[in-house]
């Protein structure tokens, strides 16, 4: 279907898009990607009275490390930039682990991380891993920037805590706490498709002792899920195999998926328990394996 | 079967807002009068006559409508008009020259890449991105880069070989220059 009829405005800086915004009162859409926007303007989803395309603005794209470790990735940093990254795969394997499975190789060129957090799809890879790291949004409206925590981001299926006047600037990750372990795993039915079910896990670790754990899920409720709690008893834990399976078990037992044509509650739920033991395998493996080197 | 939606005229009805849109493509600037509705695909199919970019599903999914956008493959179903304002797009139609074709669309040929032919100029457009930014990739990777471009016909052996042909060729070429 076509989209019903819209202005467009292309401003070329924050200030000007965030005017528009504000004057728009609510009838005003920011356009990153618009690889989700887009397609619910055509299925008449959505259909506000100005679309206001962010593309024009200058120094948005990056995603730099800053020296003391914190991941920062503009609003205009598309999926394929991370994907491509030569500084994330060392040091954010969990954001690493999911740059390639989010979409499509073409729509990865333009759908942006940013916009991906903004959209806050319960199958949205990109908010999963960001729950897990324990990240921030920043928000810039009339007044000023505001920081909101990722786990505070999403506030329902397609609702972000975002004002209609303001527009997401930048998300933030925090430096690890000793070194960065963890993936991202997606069970899909194809290139493309959305998470039948996936795991975000972040661990921080300081020798073999886990210092941090993060956790979240697309996919298997109405919103992201937000594991963090239910992983947290690896907290200042080994990864032993008991741990290990009572972490897994926690965590399936905090998603609440739904039984649809991409399969059963039980068999997602299954997914999940599965998933949370292989990464956390794997990132015990690899310890012992540098141990001994 | 088209619904009434599933078109708008490239020239809207007077009094309809439109924005003047300049774009380069494949290699001619184009200035046109459009409603900020109007999808590229259709800016290109219907107002430029280039029909070589083909619509599949219309639903961001089959990647039939690629062409590169600043070098890059997106979806021009997914993509406004007005978003390549100032900005440079190539469809297949700037593939080949007068003379020649493409060392892609020559591959296509040879090693029997298409069948019905509709997934093709898609395949072709994000074949040549690839190519330029990895001009000898593995099967594997000429696998991934394709998995967004989808093909009801070939099973896509002979795609991936048709892309592996036109690597091989294209960089004897290079040797050549
Ligand atoms: C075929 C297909 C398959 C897909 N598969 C997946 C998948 O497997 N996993 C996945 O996670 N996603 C998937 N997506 C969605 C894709 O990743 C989008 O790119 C992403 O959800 C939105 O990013 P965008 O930059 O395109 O945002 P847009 O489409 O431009 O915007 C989306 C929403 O966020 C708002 N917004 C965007 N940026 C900002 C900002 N900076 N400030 C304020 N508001 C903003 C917009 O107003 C809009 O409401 C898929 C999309 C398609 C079409
Ligand atoms: S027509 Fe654009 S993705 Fe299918
Ligand atoms: S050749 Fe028919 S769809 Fe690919």
């Amino acid at each position: 279907m076509y989209p019903s009829r819209f202005d467009y405005d292309a401003p070329s800086t924050l200030e000007e898009a965030i005017a528009i915004l504000d004057q728009g009162g609510g009838e005003a859409k920011v356009m990153a990607g618009g690889q989700s926007l887009i397609p619910m303007l055509r299925l008449r989803f959505a259909s506000p009275e100005r679309v206001v395309d962010i593309n024009g603005i200058p120094d948005l794209e990056y995603h730099r490390i800053d020296p003391d470790g914190t991941l920062r990735i503009g609003a205009l940093c598309r999926h394929e930039d991370l994907e491509l990254s030569t500084i994330i795969g060392d040091t954010f394997p969990t954001l690493a682990g999911a740059a390639h499975l989010v979409s499509d190789p073409i729509i990865r060129t333009r759908g942006t991380f940013v916009g991906s957090l903004c959209h806050a799809d319960p199958q949205g890879d990109w908010s999963a891993t960001m729950i897990a790291l324990g990240g921030k949004i920043i928000v810039q409206g009339p007044n000023g920037r505001r920081e909101i925590e990722a786990k505070d981001f999403v506030l329902g299926p397609f609702v972000s805590a975002l004002a209609f006047n303001e527009i997401a600037v930048e998300a933030i990750v925090p430096p690890a706490k000793g070194k960065a372990l963890g993936g991202y795993l997606k069970l899909e039915r194809r290139v493309g498709d959305f998470a039948t079910a996936s795991v975000a896990v972040a661990l921080d670790m300081d020798g073999d002792t886990v210092t941090r754990a993060g956790c979240a899920m697309a996919g298997v409720g109405g919103r992201t899920i937000d594991a963090n709690e239910a992983i947290s008893v690896l907290q200042g834990k080994t990864l032993s195999s008991e741990n290990i399976d009572s972490a897994a078990a926690a965590v399936a037992a905090a998603s609440d998926p739904r039984t649809d044509h991409r399969g059963s509650a039980d068999y997602k739920r299954h997914i999940v328990e599965t998933f949370v033991k292989r990464v956390l395998v794997s990132v015990a493996k690899s310890e012992k394996k540098e141990a001994v080197a | 079967m088209s619904s009434l939606y599933d078109v708008i005229p490239p020239a809207p009805p007077k009094g309809v807002p439109t924005r003047r849109t300049t774009m380069n493509v494949n290699g001619t600037s184009q200035t046109m009068e459009v409603e900020p509705r109007l999808l590229l695909a259709d800016a290109l199919r219907q107002a430029l006559g280039l029909t070589g970019t083909h619509k599949g599903c219309d639903t961001s999914n089959c990647g039939a409508c690629t062409v590169l956008f600043d070098g890059r493959p997106a979806k021009s179903c997914t993509m406004l008009a007005v978003q390549a304002d100032g900005h440079n797009v190539e469809t297949v139609e700037g593939l080949a020259n007068a003379s020649e074709l493409h060392p892609i669309q020559e591959g296509f040929k040879q090693e029997h890449g298409l069948q019905c032919g509709y997934c093709t100029p898609g395949m072709m457009m994000t074949a040549k991105a690839l190519l330029e930014r990895n001009p000898n990739p593995t099967e594997d990777e000429v696998r991934w880069a394709l998995s967004g471009n989808l093909c009801r016909c070939t099973g896509y052996q002979n795609i991936v070989k048709s892309v592996l042909w036109a690597a091989n060729k294209m960089r004897e070429q290079d040797q050549e220059a």
